[in-house]
C-alpha cells in the first residue's frame, strides 16, 4: 500500500510525488492521459529572457526525478470517485480501487467552452486540443483555420501553431450572447489584452498599451480598431467581426462572419462566409475539480481564480483530513507555479505524515514563499487579478480556521 | 492531415515503429504511442462517430478526456474516448453508431 496517491500527473502532481518520495513517503501517482506532464506536454514559449520553455522537457525531468525516487506512475488510468473510510481514502479507478491516507487531487483545469451555432461539426476542437495535436502528437490539425476567441491562451497556441507551419486566417471573436458574455464585447475584450500586454506575443499590443491605458483612449481605441485587425505574426487579429455560425456538412468548411459595433452588436448586412477546414474555440480555463466535489470539501466562487475552487490553505491542505489539492485546481496559473505548489503540497504531507524531521516546518515555508516569487516572475498570467484571488482565499481559509477555533474552546 | 514531422525548436521525429488498425472495416497505419484520435486524423478521418440520436457527425473536440465527444467501440468495449486511446497492432476500432431512442418510442406509442 501507499502512503499517498495523487490524482493527476501534471507539474503539481509530479512535484508533489517528488517532495513526498524525498521524505520517505511511498507514492502512487495515476493519470487517464498516455503520458506523464499534464497541461506541460505542449507548452512552448519564449521566456523574457529568449529561452523557451518547452514543457515537453520539462515533463520529462520531473517524470525521470519521480522516476529515480521510486515513485508508481500509472498512466491511462481514470479516477471516478474518492471516499474516506475511516483512516483512509478510497480512491476509485478504471483499475480497480487504491487506497492511502493521504490524497493529493491535482486535476489541472479544463476549458470554458463556448457553443457557437454549428460546433459539434468534426473540425472544431478547443484551442488546446489544437495545441496537444499539435505538439505533443505532431499531427497538423488543418490547413486552414480560424480562432474563435481572443485571450492569452488563444495567443500563446497561435505562436505554437505558427511555429509548425500551421496557417491560421484569423482570430474573431464569438457573438455577444449570454453564453459568449465578455468574450463576445470588442471593448472588453481589448480591455483584458491591454491588461496582459506586457505578456502578449505581439510587439504592437505590447506597444499599445502604453497609450491605451486611460479609457478615454481605449474607447477610441476599439472604435477605430481597423475593421480587417491587427496582425499578430501574420494573423489579423478581428475584434470587429463575430462568428455566427460554423458550416459545413460532415465537417468544417467554413465560417459565417460579420462585423460588429464597439459594443459585440452584430451590423446587418455584413455577413460573410470565410473558408476553412478547422476552428479553434478558445473560452479561457477553470479549475477540474469535481473529484474535490464528490469528496464534500467545501468549494469557494473565486472569479480572479478561474471560478469554483476547493477550500485550500496556503500550505495547499483541504479542511478535509488527509486531502490535499495543488496546481490549476486551486486556481488558473502557468506551470512554474503549479510546480511550486505541488512541492508546497508534498511538504505539506510529510508533515502531517510525521517525515522530514524538525526543518519541516521551515521548508514548508519557505516553500509557500517560493511560490510567491514564481507568481511574481511569471511570464505568463491568465489572470491580471490573481493576487487578489490568492488573498481572498487565504482570507476564507484563516476565517474558517479562527471560527473552527473558537467552536472548539467552546465545546471544550 | 500530414504529420510534422520537422519541427524549428523540437526537432525531427524519425525511427517510429510503424502499427495497422481497422477503423469501421478498413485498415490504417499508425505510428506506436499514437493516440487513435491522432492516427485517424494523420490519415484525414475527422469524422469519428454520429450523435446517438441526430445522426449528425462529431469529432474529437478537448483531446485530453473531458469532453467524451470522440467515444468510439475499440476492440468490442464502447464509449471509449479515441483521444486517450493509444493504437496497438490490429486494434478494431468502430465509430459510434446511431441508437434507437427507446423513450421517444414510448412517448410515441402512448
Ligand atoms: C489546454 C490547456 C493549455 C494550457 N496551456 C498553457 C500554456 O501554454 N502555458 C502555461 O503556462 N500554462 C498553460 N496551461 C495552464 C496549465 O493548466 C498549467 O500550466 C499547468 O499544466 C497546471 O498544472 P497541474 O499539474 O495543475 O494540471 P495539469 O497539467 O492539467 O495536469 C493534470 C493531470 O491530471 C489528469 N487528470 C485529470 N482528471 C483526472 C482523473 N479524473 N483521473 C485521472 N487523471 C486525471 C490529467 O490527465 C492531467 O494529466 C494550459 C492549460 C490547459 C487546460
Ligand atoms: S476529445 Fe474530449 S474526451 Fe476525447
Amino acid at each position: 500500500m501507499s502512503d499517498v496517491i495523487i490524482i493527476g500527473a501534471g507539474p503539481a502532481g509530479l512535484a508533489g510525488a517528488i517532495a513526498c518520495a524525498e521524505n520517505g513517503l511511498r507514492v502512487t501517482v495515476v493519470d487517464e492521459f498516455i503520458k506523464p506532464g499534464g497541461r506541460l506536454l505542449g507548452q512552448l514559449h519564449q521566456e523574457p529572457s529568449g529561452d523557451w520553455w518547452n514543457g515537453i522537457k520539462e515533463a520529462e525531468r520531473l517524470h525521470q526525478n519521480a522516476m529515480n525516487l521510486s515513485v508508481d506512475i500509472r498512466c491511462g488510468v481514470s479516477v471516478y470517485n474518492l471516499e474516506k473510510c475511516s483512516q483512509n481514502w478510497n480512491v476509485h479507478t478504471s483499475i480497480g480501487t487504491l487506497t492511502a491516507p493521504f490524497v493529493l487531487i491535482a486535476t489541472g483545469a479544463a476549458e470554458y467552452p463556448v457553443p457557437v451555432p454549428g460546433w459539434t461539426l468534426p473540425g472544431v476542437m478547443s484551442i488546446g486540443a489544437a495545441q496537444v495535436m499539435t505538439n505533443v502528437h505532431r499531427v497538423q490539425v488543418g490547413k486552414k483555420g480560424i480562432i474563435i476567441g481572443a485571450n492569452i491562451l488563444a495567443f500563446a497556441i497561435l505562436n505554437e501553431l505558427q511555429l509548425a507551419g500551421i496557417n491560421v486566417e484569423r482570430i474573431v471573436l464569438p457573438e455577444k450572447n449570454p453564453n459568449s458574455q465578455k468574450a463576445g464585447e470588442p471593448e472588453e475584450v481589448l480591455k483584458s489584452l491591454l491588461h496582459a500586454s506586457h505578456l502578449a506575443p505581439s510587439p504592437l499590443l505590447r506597444f499599445g498599451s502604453k497609450f491605451m491605458k486611460k479609457d478615454w483612449i481605449r474607447k477610441m481605441g476599439i472604435n477605430f480598431y481597423p475593421k480587417n485587425g491587427i496582425k499578430i505574426n501574420g494573423t489579423p487579429l478581428q475584434l470587429r467581426k463575430a462568428a455566427l455560425e460554423v458550416i459545413g456538412k460532415d465537417q468544417v468548411e467554413g465560417v459565417r462572419i460579420a462585423d460588429t459595433d464597439a459594443n459585440g452588436k452584430v451590423i446587418p448586412g455584413t455577413e460573410k462566409i470565410y473558408e476553412a477546414d478547422f476552428v479553434c474555440i478558445a473560452g479561457g480555463l477553470y479549475p477540474l475539480a469535481e473529484l474535490a466535489a464528490v469528496t464534500g470539501c467545501p468549494f469557494h466562487y473565486v472569479p480572479e481564480l478561474g471560478g469554483h475552487v476547493p477550500s485550500h490553505s496556503e500550505t495547499m491542505e483541504t479542511p478535509l483530513d488527509g486531502l490535499f489539492v495543488a496546481g490549476n485546481i486551486t486556481g488558473i496559473e502557468s506551470g512554474k507555479i503549479a510546480m511550486a505548489q505541488g512541492i508546497t503540497a508534498g511538504l505539506s504531507i510529510a508533515k502531517h505524515a510525521g517525515k522530514g524531521k524538525n526543518n519541516i516546518n521551515n521548508k514548508l515555508q519557505q516553500a509557500v514563499q517560493n511560490i510567491r516569487t514564481v507568481r511574481q516572475n511569471a511570464a505568463i498570467q491568465f489572470n491580471p487579478d490573481i493576487d487578489r484571488g490568492r488573498s481572498k482565499m487565504k482570507q476564507i481559509w484563516e476565517d474558517q480556521h479562527n471560527n473552527n477555533n473558537q467552536t472548539q474552546e467552546k465545546i471544550g | 492531415m500530414s504529420r510534422i514531422l520537422n519541427h524549428p525548436i523540437f526537432g525531427k521525429i524519425n525511427d517510429r515503429k510503424q502499427v495497422s488498425f481497422q477503423f469501421d472495416g478498413k485498415t490504417y497505419e499508425a505510428y506506436e504511442n499514437e493516440t487513435i484520435a491522432a492516427a485517424l486524423l494523420a490519415n484525414d478521418v475527422r469524422k469519428l462517430r454520429v450523435h446517438e440520436d441526430s445522426g449528425t457527425p462529431r469529432g474529437f473536440y478537448c483531446n485530453i478526456g473531458h469532453c467524451m465527444e470522440c467515444r468510439v467501440t475499440v476492440n468490442g468495449q464502447s464509449n471509449t474516448r479515441a483521444c486517450l486511446t493509444v493504437v496497438q497492432q490490429d486494434m478494431v476500432v468502430e465509430s459510434g453508431k446511431l441508437l434507437p431512442n427507446i423513450i421517444r418510442r414510448m412517448v410515441e406509442e402512448q
